[in-house]
């Protein structure tokens, strides 16, 4: 009859160290921070460059959860998070009015295209006005992919349908496609698929799939795309660890943030304007 | 295929180059699946026993509850587990959303009903060869358990490495619970994925290659471990 032997307890042995493998740092503690932030500005790799200057000057680690707005917001609603940084005015107005905001700040911007194919089939090149482009796409039945994931970057997208007067969703034949994902995943849908979508610049830039995709359109003021930083009320989340959250929100408005921001270059072209650049 | 002869060329210079972040994330992942799959094999193996070993009230609906279990989906999971730990859910106090800690709990669900069934499964055999065996030699069903574990280890070692397999390749729940936070819940598999979005395909499939390479790593410590244990107690002398 065999029985447990020396092997046995060795595997259980390798299996507990695993186990018992110190898991870095706990959630209570007041010197990490969690971050709900946008795929943007962490695919953009924004914040992998400016968070290690935040935290050689203050301790504070800063922990990113990378969402789209909608999501960001609903995370930190659910008291998950710390502090926020998204861009969809209209659903941080929202968040601000449920109570869930303390203070709402702008820390930076840039701006939304139109990107497609380089041949251009729909014909946008040369116009800067983004309804009459869409207008134009929807026209010719060139696909254009949607995020359709409640994102600032979607929502954007569905307020210049609205305001072409087209509800594309609707039509139900075949070309607007709504892939529910992430602007990566956006932009490489539209690249396989030879359609049109529409990008914020910072992910346009630091991606890495392009291929036979081109910026079509840019230069609307309607594509202005701010980036916000909200506070927790304490009120209504009392376990926000709101020294530190107000530290980075601080460092982030103030001029080391604001520097560091604007330093961030992809092939010598800036990804975001600081808050105080002027806007088109 | 120039695309994907490059992506293996990268794959390799990053299993010999040891860069310090993909370290980090290998040991994160290899952490996470590893706790998830042993406590799971400690948790599962017992209980699969058992249900070989015992009758008791209920017994089928606890088999048929761990097979279907086997196709729990990961996001649903996910998003269960993230709903509890949650700050306004009930488990929220914990303070364990968006830690590894959750990540491994998450993973432990997934695994357990894997482990328990194929366990189960394996054991009905060798209890029908051995198990009057067994019970003459004195043991209670009880005291039965570890000597038939100890007798099927192979197939105990073949359900826990086909948990390990689920853990390691699995995105969903721990994307979800995790929030592949750069340098602390990142994982091979949130990596991939990540990688994927930035449009940096080639290097987001030899992040692919390199988790197929420390699988197979993995799967071939297990077996040589078990090839050694059998060499030194063949199952004939059970």
């Amino acid at each position: 009859m065999t029985s447990f032997r020396c092997h046995d307890l060795a595997i259980v042995c390798t299996l507990a160290l695993f186990v018992a493998y110190p898991v870095r740092a706990n959630s209570a503690d007041p010197q990490t921070i969690v971050l709900a932030s946008t795929t943007s500005v962490e695919n953009s790799g924004l914040l992998a460059r400016i968070l290690p200057q935040f935290t050689k000057e203050t301790g504070i680690e800063v922990r990113v959860i990378a969402q789209g707005t909608g999501q960001a917001l609903a995370t930190a609603a659910h008291g998950d998070a710390d502090l926020v940084l998204v861009h969809d005015p209209e659903a941080e107005a929202k968040f601000m009015a449920s109570g869930d905001g303390l203070t709402r700040q702008e820390i930076a911007w840039n701006d939304f295209i139109i990107v497609g194919p380089s041949a251009d089939p729909a014909h946008v090149t040369g116009t800067r006005d983004v309804v009459a482009a869409l207008t134009t796409i929807a026209a010719a039945k060139v696909p254009f992919v949607s995020r359709g994931d409640k994102s600032g970057t979607d929502a954007l997208e569905k307020r210049l349908w609205k305001a072409a007067g087209l509800n594309p969703a609707a039509v139900g034949d075949g070309w607007y496609r709504d892939i529910g994902g992430s602007m990566g995943a956006a932009l490489n849908a539209a690249a396989a698929m030879g359609a049109y979508t529409l990008s914020d610049r910072g992910t346009w830039l630091s991606f890495g799939n392009k291929a036979g995709m081109t910026s079509v359109l840019e230069g609307d003021p309607r594509l202005l795309n701010r980036y916000d930083v909200i506070l927790l009320n304490p009120q209504t989340h009392p376990q926000a660890k709101q020294v530190s959250a107000q530290r980075f929100a601080s460092w982030l408005e103030g001029p080391n943030g604001q520097a560091a921001i604007a330093d961030y270059m992809i092939a010598g072209k800036s990804l975001f304007h600081p808050e105080a650049d002027p806007k088109p | 295929m120039p695309d994907i002869l490059n992506s293996i060329r990268v794959a390799f210079g990053l299993l010999v180059g040891f860069d310090t972040t993909l370290l980090h994330v290998v040991v994160l992942s290899l952490t996470v699946s590893l706790s998830a799959s042993g406590a799971a094999t400690v948790c599962g193996l017992p209980l699969g026993a058992a249900l070989a070993v015992f009758r008791f009230r209920g017994r089928h609906l606890v088999i048929l509850l761990a097979n279907a279990l086997l196709g729990l989906p990961p996001v649903v999971v996910g998003l269960g587990l993230y709903l509890l730990l949650s700050r306004s859910g009930p488990f929220g106090r914990l303070g364990i959303l968006f830690t590894p800690t959750a990540m491994i709990v998450a993973q432990f669900m997934l695994v357990l009903p894997i482990v328990v069934a194929l366990s189960h499964r394996a054991m009905v055999g060798i209890w029908r060869d051995y198990g009057d065996d067994l019970l003459v030699s004195g043991a209670s069903r009880f005291r039965a358990i570890p000597h038939l574990l100890s007798i099927g280890r192979l197939e105990a070692l073949t359900a826990s490495l086909a948990g390990f397999g689920r853990s390691v390749s699995e995105v969903g729940a721990i994307l979800i619970v995790g929030g592949n936070i750069a340098g602390y819940t990142r994982t091979m598999t949130t990596a991939i994925m990540l990688e994927t979005s930035e449009g940096h395909l080639g290097f987001a499939l030899a992040l692919g290659l390199v988790l197929i390479v420390i699988s197979i790593a993995v799967n071939a410590c297990a077996f040589g471990i078990e090839a050694r244990a059998r060499r030194v107690t063949p199952r004939e002398a059970a």
